[in-house]
């Protein structure tokens, strides 16, 4: 794959490089996490975990990927 | 004996009257043992980034099982009604949650909750279908505003969170317990034992308790005092205590004396 088909996005606030088609899905499952145990926010935009598929990344992108620790 | 006395929080029964923070402890085996010891069937949790340097970190699911825990997602660490608002819609996300513990701090250094962001979170919140349990000052006032806007539990500080002072304002707590239908919570402040007795007596429905069991020399042992603390306390105000009165009055009958 050559450097034209990677992308730069954010991803939890650290620059993350990608296939340029790559969906939310393919992050999610690169990322190896467990899809019921976190939330996703695109963009400052909450993203129904069921179209994940449906939204597809762009350069510099912002994703957050967050889940639940210790708290009180 | 059936047990009449029922806790109720948004229409759900809860068992335990103690509900327990899952932040502080050295490490999840100990939060979770902690917990199971407690008897608490509520526990609150943080939403944050997930570490995606490291996929090995363990994640809290795995070592307490939301389908048996109730997960009270908070919002603790935002200071604004924005910052709170995001992180309840993301916690919701995660999993459906709908009960939620609403914290929007005002200060720093006392970790004081900041009312007016409080409100206006509160009131977002309650209309967007969330059951929002809201950590408060010990202002009646307040309270009842919260009540107005739609809280479906009170949760006023008992001091500043992780503190240990203890109960720190009984009058304004017992005001609060007084005028609400809804189930009062102390939420912060708790040091040991008896101050977990102490709300209980008061008349509130239920203790909210994280650092004085984490950070307890012995957790579990201290896990185990505050079960028992907050069931010792309600049993105690169900009972009816004594009139208090300045002089003695003898446990003995004087008949017979000799």
């Amino acid at each position: 794959m050559t450097k034209k088909n990677k992308i730069k996005i954010i991803v939890n606030g650290k620059q993350t490089t990608i296939n340029s088609n790559f969906s939310l899905k393919n992050l999610v499952d690169k990322l190896q996490i467990p899809l019921n145990k976190i939330a996703i926010e695109y963009n400052k935009q909450i993203i129904d975990k069921k179209k994940l598929k449906k939204v597809i990344l762009s350069k510099n992108d912002r994703v957050e990927i967050v889940h639940f620790i210790g708290g009180g | 004996m059936k047990n009449k006395d029922k806790f109720i929080i948004a229409k759900k029964n809860y068992s335990s009257r103690l509900i327990v923070g899952t932040g502080k402890y050295k490490s999840m085996i100990e939060c979770a043992k902690a917990v199971k010891i407690s008897g608490a069937d509520i526990v609150t949790v943080a939403v944050r980034r997930v570490n995606i340097s490291d996929k090995n970190k363990p994640l809290l699911m795995d070592y307490i099982n939301p389908k048996k825990i109730t997960y009270l997602p908070n919002t603790a660490g935002c200071f604004s009604s924005d910052e709170a608002l995001r992180t309840l819609r993301l916690a919701r996300e995660i999993g459906g949650w709908k009960l939620v513990k609403l914290e929007v701090l005002g200060d720093k250094k006392t970790l004081f909750p900041d009312a007016i962001e409080t409100l206006k979170s509160t009131e977002v919140l309650s209309k967007e279908g969330f059951k929002v349990m809201v950590y408060c000052n010990d202002d009646p006032l307040m309270a009842k505003r919260l009540e107005n806007a739609g809280a479906c539990a009170i949760m006023p500080l008992a001091a500043p969170i992780g503190s240990g002072l203890g109960i720190q304002n009984k009058i304004n707590l017992k005001i609060i317990r007084c005028q609400t239908k809804l189930p009062v919570i102390i939420d912060a402040g708790i040091g040991q034992a008896s101050d977990a007795t102490q709300a209980m007596e008061l008349g509130c429905d239920g203790v909210l308790i994280n650092t004085a069991i984490a950070k307890a020399k012995n957790p579990f042992e201290m896990a185990e005092a505050m079960k028992f603390a907050v069931i010792s306390g309600r049993k105690s105000f169900l009972s009816g205590r004594i009139n208090p009165n300045l002089f003695g009055s003898a446990s003995t009958s004087n008949r017979g004396i000799i």
